[in-house]
């Protein structure tokens, strides 16, 4: 009697849980449709004419590779905009971004959360004052003043001091470098490493900077992980400054050529075909970090 | 992350920086040093435009050629990012020798000083469209290789199967017959019989609706003074216009979003479209000899469509103005403009281009254009103020568009427009 | 250490925001022959009695705060539970969810504007999903209906990122903690309301803030898609002080509309620590 019980509870608790496994794997299966369908539209609208784009888009045919499909439309993306050269540069400036970001913004989130020293607290609170300013709105100033800012020239191999950054890949890098968000969250990690590891090193003679590459660094990869990806986007993404500050074609990043298709008649289908262009390498870089991202989010469990 | 991967990818990246932004420092200085030609650096709105670029570069070949004082060196920007690009190097102080605006912003540019009077002999200015040619205060500052023109395309045959009118230059449709033949187009299966633009946005509002203003009497400022919109904006006549306009979205007559451009036209999902000459060649091949390239409706002060489109001018901080003016010069021949008009579809500047060029001359399939631009066209205000004049208009349109009570509205932007002017000492005049 | 960053920031945030700080007690313009003048507040009181759409702009801007903290941070939460389940391909959602976040924004508005057109792909879904008993709207020409248009597409495309910090909190929520609570018999809600919710009380803190200092910067998808109307209906603080600021040239006054700006979000950041730190 008991066994038969035990195996009804357990077949009802089975059922249980199937359904509602079949219920978590519908509603995924809803949102992921809702998630990609924009993006399912965008790469198969760039197989296809504009005219045909224009009025699949009245119905699920905008969806389907179907009607007149062809390369066409990158081809002419090609000819229109030196991809290679937009996304060499975009390449070079986001690693940088994100390379320099990594170090100068851990030692400053370092120094935030380890060492006492007069004024932390004001400088914390200015960095997260920081966080508000969009960026739009301190644009011109900046145009202004990074114009005035002295740079070193080589001239034949003879450096010498000129002023102005303008057209140049440093105006791309240098004022994205430090980054507040990502002052934050190191700050915010590296205060979970318990400080006691310190303390035996400051015993051994280890000095500070010792500490924070023999002991933070190894112990913060989530914390590298997540602002990686968190700046790498933006970097990818920039637009409105290359477009203030860059005028020579050759540093032009990706998001600049995106403007080369709206003439007076928007060339829909290269359009598509160079947002898909440009969103792969983000997409590439995103699935192949994606394992250790997520699970570096996870680990590094941002405390707010 | 291990350490020694981060520790690879920060010396790595230290060192790269330092080679870059070594080798990236490309100035835009013009003078050259050394007994070299001179280097001219000229700027065009034209990337992503590659049959422009094609006659640009021609020219710049054949001038360096020509003689070895100058080089000209050139930089194509997109167009949707150009002015926001000459703003910022003007307030860096790096502006190029030459540079191509579009016409209505030149009296803005030449009250700011970025911009010097142009220069260049009669001889050439006195030959070209006059909306091709750009004033402030009188003194010319610009002069492009061409203009456009915007009409209405329609189909022959459909016009003839609904027993409306074509109209002619003589005598255009007047706005009740516009009325009576959408109303009709309407009634024959057209959900919205006039594609209009209004999915556009940005300088098109003012380019193609400010003339329909203006045909009924109004205006975007008052040009006797160029000190205030009142009365131009806000008359009478401005409240009929725009009363017409936005009944026109709401009697269904016209559509305020679709897709830029002329694909609902050639597709016959709408019978007539207010376009421009740009899209005419497009038309032409979908709609063959069924296609009528007619004149806008009459709203009282006869047809008006707007002229002034891109055009060249030279930085005040140019150092090499004379050679500016020299390359300019070279660039106005006949064969040049009339290549620019083959390449873009666009009307040449010349009497003597049209001819040379495929579709202007006399008999050719896109003259009805030169004659439209000769009869109507009429250029936007040249006053410094226009580009908040422009902004407003914008706004304003839209808003009514959208249902907003137009008199109200019309005194909102007059308010805002001569605040403006007033907070700039009137622009100088 | 800090050294780096705080030169960097300092160079390149603190001082621009200064000048443009500078430039608001001026009427410096973008482009003019005249040099700036010092009109102490005139800005200020421009802004505040004079521009009916600054007005405007500071209203749809909370508005959209107010619809699109709490909304995205619950779906975000609701994805994040869903994808934190032991299932097969939970890997494959996450990446999905996420695809949208690492999308541009321009590309983004684009794309949807395309399908918010009267006869775009909205439409017609709505149509076939109501056999046609439903019509849908001119979404963003409609006043009334383009500030939750662009509500719905600026969720579709952050909520990813905050399933994802949602779904680090709940990861580090032990799984003895649901045991326990299954063996004294809580189902579903009850587990969730119990264990996952107060586990999750510092994530949500960072949500929170991130979500709102995003929302309150509302620009780009503005900026493509209704550059402010219809009729002001989504016209935003950033908006408005890049409109006045640059489109129009009137630096001086787009510079006080950023400070404003600033202002009214330090104060907001202030409220919230506040009121979250009260209840620690």
């Amino acid at each position: 009697m008991t066994a038969v019980t035990v195996s009804r509870q357990d077949r009802t608790e089975h059922q249980q849980r199937r359904r509602r496994r079949i219920f978590s794997y519908v509603a995924m299966g809803i949102f992921a449709v809702v998630f990609l369908f924009p993006l399912v539209f965008m790469f198969v609208s760039s197989l296809k004419p504009d005219g045909q784009i224009l009025s699949d888009v009245r119905s699920l045919r905008a969806f389907l590779p179907v009607g007149d499909i062809s390369l066409d439309n990158y081809v002419g993306v090609f000819d229109r905009v030196p991809v290679a050269r937009f996304m060499f540069n975009s390449v070079l400036v986001t690693t940088l971004i994100v390379g320099l970001g990594l170090v100068v913004n851990s030692m400053c989130g370092f120094a935030l959360s380890r060492l006492e020293w007069k004024g932390r607290g004001v400088v914390l609170a200015v960095i997260i004052a920081t966080l508000i300013v969009p960026f739009e709105t301190i644009a011109i100033p900046m145009v202004y003043w990074v114009s005035k800012l002295p740079t070193l020239v080589f001239e034949g191999a003879v450096p010498k001091y000129d002023f102005g950054w303008l057209n140049t890949y440093q105006v791309q890098i240098i004022p994205f470098i430090a980054n507040a968000f990502s002052i934050f969250l190191f700050t915010q990690y590296f205060s979970t490493i318990p400080k006691s590891l310190d303390e035996a090193a400051r015993i051994d003679g280890a000095g500070w900077f010792t500490i924070y590459r023999k002991i933070v660094v190894p112990l913060a990869g989530p914390a590298f992980a997540t602002v990686a990806i968190l700046t790498f986007l933006p970097a990818w993404n920039s637009y409105l400054w290359p477009l203030m500050v860059v005028q020579e074609e050759s540093l032009r990043p990706v998001m600049v050529g995106m403007q080369y298709f709206f003439q007076l008649n928007t060339a829909w289908g290269e359009v598509m075909a160079y947002t898909s262009l440009i969103t792969l390498p983000v997409l590439i870089v995103f699935l192949s970090f994606q394992r250790a991202f997520v699970s570096s989010v996870a680990a590094s469990g941002v405390k707010g | 992350m291990k350490r020694r991967s981060l520790v690879t990818i920060v010396s790595v990246s230290a060192a790269s920086a330092l080679a870059l932004s070594a080798c990236g420092q490309a100035g835009q200085g013009d003078g050259g040093s050394g007994d070299g030609p001179q280097e001219l650096t000229m700027w065009t709105h034209s990337a992503g435009n590659p049959a422009e670029l094609e006659v640009y570069s021609k020219i710049i070949d054949e001038f360096n050629a020509s003689q070895d004082k100058y080089t000209v060196v050139e930089e194509s920007f997109p167009q949707g990012a150009y002015n926001d690009a000459i703003v910022a190097a003007a307030a860096a102080g790096d502006l190029p020798c030459l540079l191509d605006m579009d016409g209505p912003i030149v009296p803005n540019w030449a009250w700011a000083e970025y911009i010097q009077p142009l220069g260049l002999p009669t001889s050439i200015t006195d030959n070209l469209l006059p909306t091709a040619v750009g004033t402030y205060q009188d003194e010319i500052y610009a002069a492009g290789y061409w203009d456009a023109a915007l009409s209405i395309f329609a189909r022959k045959s459909v016009l003839d199967a609904n027993g409306i009118r074509i109209p002619t230059i003589d005598q255009p449709w007047t706005i009740d017959e516009f009325d009576a033949a959408l109303t009709t187009l309407k009634a024959a299966g057209y959900d919205t019989p006039l594609d209009i633009g209004a999915e556009d946005k940005g300088e098109w509002w003012s380019y193609a609706y400010s003339p329909m203003l203006q045909s009924a009497g109004g205006d975007l400022i008052d040009r006797d003074t160029m000190l205030t919109a009142d009365g131009a904006l806000n008359g009478p006549e401005a409240v009929t216009f725009f009363t017409w306009f936005q009944d026109a979205f709401a009697n269904g007559w016209a559509s305020n979003s679709g897709t830029i451009g002329n694909q609902e036209f050639n597709d016959d999902v709408v019978a007539l479209s207010y376009t421009g000459v740009w899209n005419a060649m497009d038309s032409l091949e979908a709609v063959g000899d069924d296609l009528l390239i007619l004149p806008p409706p009459d709203f009282g002060d006869g047809p008006k469509i707007g002229g002034g489109s891109w055009q060249w001018g030279i930085s005040s901080s140019c150092d090499a103005a004379d050679g500016a003016r020299e390359y300019l010069e070279f660039s106005f021949q006949d064969k040049y403009i009339a290549e620019f008009s083959d390449k873009q579809v666009v009307i040449p500047a010349t009497a003597a281009a049209e001819e040379l060029s495929a579709n202007f001359g006399e008999g050719d399939p896109l003259r009805p254009f030169v004659e439209l631009s000769q009869a109507y066209a009429l250029a936007r205000p040249a006053t410094p103020a226009y580009p908040v004049i422009s902004s407003t208009f914008e706004k304003a349109a839209k808003d009514i568009m959208s249902g907003s009570d137009v008199q109200s509205t019309l005194d909102g932007a007059v308010q805002e427009i001569d605040t403006n002017i007033k907070s700039n000492d009137g622009y100088g005049f | 250490m800090a050294a780096p960053a705080a030169v960097l920031l300092g160079l390149f945030l603190i001082v621009p925001v200064l000048l443009a700080f500078a430039l608001s007690f001026t009427n410096a313009r973008l482009i003019s022959p005249n040099p700036p003048r010092f009109v102490g507040l005139d800005n200020f009181v421009r802004a505040f009695t004079q521009d009916p759409v600054f007005l405007r702009s500071v209203l749809n801007t909370f508005l959209f705060a107010i619809v699109v903290v709490p909304v995205q941070a619950g779906l975000g939460l609701l994805l994040a539970v869903l994808v934190n389940q032991k299932l097969r391909g939970v890997t494959f959602f996450r990446i999905v969810y996420f695809i949208p976040v690492v999308t541009s924004i321009v590309v983004v508005s684009i794309l949807w504007k395309f399908m918010y057109q009267p006869t775009g792909l909205i439409n017609s879904f709505i149509d076939t999903v109501t056999f046609g008993a439903l019509q849908g709207a001119d979404w963003l020409n409609n006043p009334s209906t383009a500030l939750p248009a662009i509500i719905v597409l600026s969720i579709w495309q952050a909520v990813g990122f905050h399933m994802l910090i949602w779904l680090s909190g709940l990861q580090t929520i032990p799984d003895e903690l649901y045991e326990a609570a299954r063996m004294d018999g809580a189902d579903a809600w009850a587990q969730f309301k119990n264990v996952t919710w107060p586990g999750l009380r510092s994530t949500m803190i960072f949500v929170l803030v991130t979500i709102t200092i995003a929302a309150l910067g509302l620009f780009v998808q503005i900026d493509v898609m209704t550059q402010g109307g219809p009729q002001d209906s989504t016209t935003t603080i950033v908006y408005h002080a890049v409109r006045k600021g640059y489109r129009e040239q009137e630096t001086g006054y787009g510079a006080a509309i950023s400070l404003i700006f600033f202002v009214l979000v330090l104060v907001i950041a202030l409220v919230q620590r506040f009121v979250t730190r009260e209840k620690d």
